[in-house]
């Protein structure tokens, strides 16, 4: 509403997050916070072994891991890092701007943790050749210590996804601190932390296996000490991941006290739990496998575990984007970037009598769809596209099929959306907005339609409306 | 003249005051932008020093020697970049996320062009000895990432440039139009130029070293050469910014512009005068000493300080009416807001209890002189529910200036006073009461 709205009308907005986020996700957990103590690891492997040669391929294999690594995660990880900002400010301004209000120190703090992991990372990387001989075990100190900044980085981040989902006190009291330890965060700690050091070794073996001469003695070494790191932090995982799903629904029941929700929360986590246990099993079992018998693993099994990896952390971020569904913030702002306590004077007198950027002030009767289509870019684009994914003609036409749509059928479904579809917000605007907005759905089953977001069309500024001292809103035409 | 959108500003704290988050943004800016300009100039370098090296050969190492370096100052410069814009994220919120939108789709190409030209820059580096032979490959995927960095600060220039120009949101859709803003052109070439000068100077430093020279194996390029080299393209290249400054000077609007930020830009340029002359007298001298760099880059330090410091001075003059007046749309909607959301739950409340939100106005106000079902001083309700079935609005406007009709009746008070919306509610209210039963 004070925002020019970005929008992908075929991506969707929320899979550009999507794709950026996994990405960075996925990079962060496997090779750097997972990755860079794994490297450590086999790097000591090294030091502590008796044999030169062996000393030598450790530590060959070891720097190896460590410059793919180092390739991906100083290139796409890094830039996804900051592509997550970028586009979470692109999609929605409201609510990573009242992220970063609140929780500024804690980013600030992170960022200083953050310059510690670079200048670590880059010594560690570049001095690895140099500090040889003596200087090794020190080499292999800074590795931990790069491993320790950053498992705190992560540390911080994940106090911020779990106010996400559940600020806790924060909603009365507004502190950093309040936001900071909310209910999710150490059990959502507990279980991001084993986690990434198993997706850890789940890449180490797929490096191992394109690295080190097949079926050689360093590789079988390195499969087997890989396999045990997976399967010593299998549990942990288990166990953390056993705390952060019942945690879950506790914390959302707390919150939003729709019944259907709940009822579709618990579906939604039973169904997770299913994935979670089994790709944690397959995992565990090729895990076992590297370690018992490591060369009779096939090349294309040891991609497995790393895929599933992916898949579970994939399943583990959607199940937390869904539970804090409708919300940015629980409690403060709905994920279509309206603040809760917005909604009685919207729901009066309209979004499009207050929105800052829009093309249409006032509904008149030959105006509707054009009004509709601007309330259907305000209040649905930052979920639904037109054509492209979660497309609005798609969902609609799935609920009523080829019959021709009913204005007043589609009025009285938005009014209710939100119980309807507990994941969608409440309709924010007024009731000639919603009929507005029903005409306009109506008009797409026969007529094609692309919004283009402010990006492309840029915006249109209309007067504000005056507001009477008697409290009437006089719109000027 | 479209109307100037004024935005509400995100209805929470800043985390500090601005009096120590501003100089905190300037800090954190040059650091910032010092690798920046230390990525995008040894990007260059390594572009051309690879090009030139067909006539000489040296060249190519010293582009190699350069291309090392870009491993640390590019990851810097990103790292570097989070606290800049953590800092103006919450400082000019609106501002910022505004412009981002309005040039969405370059602003979120910058996470491919970037890690795109870092991919390229890397897989350059270690190609240098395997595609030795094929020469023109080679200096094409430089120059790929090359160009890709050089899109970058378009991008950035036209966004800080543009949140700070919000009477020309409306007519801006898209980065080409953002470009072609006052001065974002002159700021793209001030900051290239920048970067060329930073880059040779560090060059002087770094790679003028006689113990650089003795390690890389020459044929005959010698430390002094390099210097001499170096010292060059940053004398040459800081004249030009005599020419370039002044011009974004002359295109910015001006009413950015008071005699404080003038003073600090001119203190800025004056000072830049004495490293520039000493570049001069480096050259003149035959070994192209290194003896005054560490003057040179403190003096320029000052400058590029007086720089960051009259540019922001500029933002915050130039925005400062705008900023006012989005605070009062905040302030004004936050009450509107919670306003609405009072009368709501009062309706809700009313409701629920079984009462309507006009009974208790017309109580107050009305019931003196009317009841439901016969006449006092003025006519009973159930006649006027009569005369106003389905058409509330006309007891409104009656009510706010009463006519004389009646025979016998006094002439009835007006109740403009009450407003509209509180004369609806009564209205609702008499026509649901008289209806009943
Ligand atoms: C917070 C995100 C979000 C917002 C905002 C949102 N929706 Fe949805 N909506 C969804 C999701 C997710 C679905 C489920 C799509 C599916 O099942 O494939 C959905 C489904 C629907 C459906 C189909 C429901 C059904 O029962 O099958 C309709 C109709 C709909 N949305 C309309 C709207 C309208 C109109 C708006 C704007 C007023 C809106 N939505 C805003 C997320 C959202
Ligand atoms: C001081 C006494 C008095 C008060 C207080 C008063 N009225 Fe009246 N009202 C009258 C009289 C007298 C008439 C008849 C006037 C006439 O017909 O000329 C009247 C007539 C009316 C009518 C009939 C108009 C028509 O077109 O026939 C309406 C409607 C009405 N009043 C509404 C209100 C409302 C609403 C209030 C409270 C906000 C109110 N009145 C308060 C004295 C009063």
């Amino acid at each position: 509403m004070d925002f020019p709205v970005f929008h992908l009308d075929w991506l969707n907005n929320r899979g550009l997050i999507a794709i950026i986020a996994i990405l960075h996700v996925v990079i962060n957990h496997a090779m750097a916070v997972g990755g860079i103590p794994l490297i450590a690891y086999l790097e000591r492997r090294g030091v502590r072994a008796t044999d030169g040669t062996q000393a030598q391929q450790w530590d060959r294999l070891a720097f190896r891991m460590l410059a793919i690594f180092f390739f991906v995660t100083t290139t796409v990880g890094a830039l996804t890092g900051v592509g997550i900002w970028l586009s979470a400010g692109l999609v929605n301004p409201y609510a990573i701007g009242s992220l970063i209000r609140v929780f500024f120190w804690a980013w600030f703090t992170e960022w200083i943790v953050f310059v510690t992991e670079v200048v670590l990372i880059l010594a560690y990387y570049l001095s690895w050749k140099k500090w040889v001989g003596t200087k090794k075990v020190s080499h292999v100190k800074l590795g931990f210590g790069l491993a320790l900044a950053s498992w705190l980085t992560m540390a911080i981040i994940v106090a911020i996804l779990s106010f996400m989902m559940d600020p806790g006190s924060w909603g009365t009291d507004r502190t950093l601190l309040s936001g900071f330890l909310n209910p999710l965060y150490l059990p959502q700690l507990a279980f991001r932390t084993p986690v990434a050091m198993v997706m850890a070794g789940a890449f180490g073996l797929v490096v191992t296996a394109f690295v080190t001469p097949r079926r050689s003695e360093i590789q079988a070494a390195a499969l087997r000490a890989i396999g045990g790191w997976m399967l010593a932090w299998m549990p942990l995982c288990l166990v953390g991941g056993y705390w952060y799903a019942t945690r879950v629904p506790v914390a959302m029941k707390a919150q939003l006290p729709v019944a259907l929700l709940t009822q579709q929360l618990a579906q939604w986590s039973h169904g997770a739990i299913t994935v979670l246990v089994g790709a944690v099993v397959a995992i565990g079992l090729i895990a076992l496998w590297a370690r018992l018998a490591p060369r009779t693993l096939p090349r294309v099994v040891l991609l497995v575990p790393a895929l599933l990896a992916i898949l579970l952390l994939g399943t583990f971020e959607r199940v937390r984007e869904f539970t804090r569904k409708p919300y940015a913030i629980p409690g403060y702002l709905y994920s279509n970037g309206f603040r809760k306590a917005d909604y009685p004077i919207l729901q009066r007198d309209g979004v499009l009598a207050h929105a800052t950027y829009t093309r249409v002030r006032q509904i008149t009767s030959d105006n509707e769809v054009e009004a509709g289509r601007e309330v259907f870019n305000l209040t649905c684009t930052r979920c639904h596209t037109v054509d492209g994914i979660n497309g609005i003609r798609a969902v609609v036409a799935n609920m009523y099929g080829n019959q021709p749509w009913s204005v007043s059928a589609l009025d009285a479904y938005i009014g209710m959306m939100h119980n309807a579809r507990p994941y969608m917000p409440p309709f924010p605007g007024n009731g000639p907005e919603r009929k507005a907005l029903a005409t306009y759905l109506v008009y797409l089953q026969n007529h094609a339609d692309t919004i283009n977001g402010a990006q492309r069309d840029g915006v249109m500024v209309l007067p504000r409306p005056r507001r009477l001292a008697d409290g009437t809103l006089i719109i000027a035409q | 003249m479209l109307p100037v959108p004024v935005p509400r500003d995100i209805p929470l704290p800043l985390p500090a005051d601005g009096f120590y988050l501003e100089p905190l943004l300037i800090v954190a800016f040059i650091a910032h932008i010092l690798f920046v300009n230390l990525t995008v100039g040894g990007a260059v370098y390594v572009f051309l020093l690879q090009l030139w090296s067909r006539r000489r050969p040296d060249y190519a190492v010293l582009a190699r020697a350069v291309a090392q370096t870009l491993t640390v100052n590019k990851s810097m410069a990103v790292v570097l970049g989070v606290a800049p814009l953590l800092l103006i994220n919450v400082l000019y919120t609106v501002h910022f996320y505004t412009a981002n939108a309005l040039t969405g789709m370059a602003w979120i190409a910058l996470v491919p062009v970037i890690a795109g030209a870092f991919v390229l820059l890397y897989v350059h580096k270690y190609t240098w000895v395997r595609l030795a032979h094929r020469p023109r490959l080679h200096l094409a995927i430089a120059g790929v990432a090359v160009a890709l960095l050089l899109f970058v600060p378009l991008v950035f220039l036209a966004n800080v440039s543009l949140m700070m120009m919000p009477e020309r949101w409306s007519s801006v859709a898209g980065l080409w139009d953002a470009v072609w803003l006052p001065a974002v052109l002159p700021r793209y070439f001030h900051f290239m130029s920048a970067s060329l000068i930073l880059t040779s100077l560090f060059g002087v430093g770094y790679f003028g070293r006689e113990k650089f020279v003795q390690q890389a194996g020459f044929e005959t390029l010698t430390a002094p050469n390099i210097r001499r080299f170096f010292y060059r393209i940053a004398f040459g290249t800081s004249l030009g910014q005599y020419v370039i400054g002044p011009t974004i000077l002359l295109t910015l609007p001006a009413d950015g512009l008071n005699t404080a930020v003038l003073a600090t830009v001119l203190i800025g340029a004056v000072i830049s005068l004495a490293p520039i002359s000493m570049m001069w007298l480096e050259l003149k001298e035959p070994l192209a000493h290194r003896t005054r760099l560490l003057e040179i880059s403190v003096l320029l330090t000052a400058t590029v300080l007086c720089m960051a410091m009259g540019r922001h001075a500029y933002r915050k003059i130039r925005l400062a009416p705008h900023q006012r007046a989005i605070a009062n749309a905040t302030e004004q909607w936050n009450s509107d807001s919670s306003q609405a959301a009072f009368n709501a739950r009062l309706r809700s409340e009313l409701e629920a209890s079984g009462r309507s939100v006009g009974q208790p106005i017309f109580e107050a106000n009305c019931m003196a002189c009317h009841a439901r079902d016969e006449r006092l001083i003025g006519p009973p309700l159930t006649e006027i529910a009569n005369i106003y079935a389905g058409n509330p609005d006309g007891i409104v406007t009656w009510a706010m200036a009463p006519g004389k009709k009646r025979e016998g009746f006094p002439q009835m008070p007006p109740f403009e006073v009450l407003g509209k919306e509180k004369l609806r509610h009564v209205a609702d209210y008499i026509l649901q009461t008289a209806a009943h039963k």
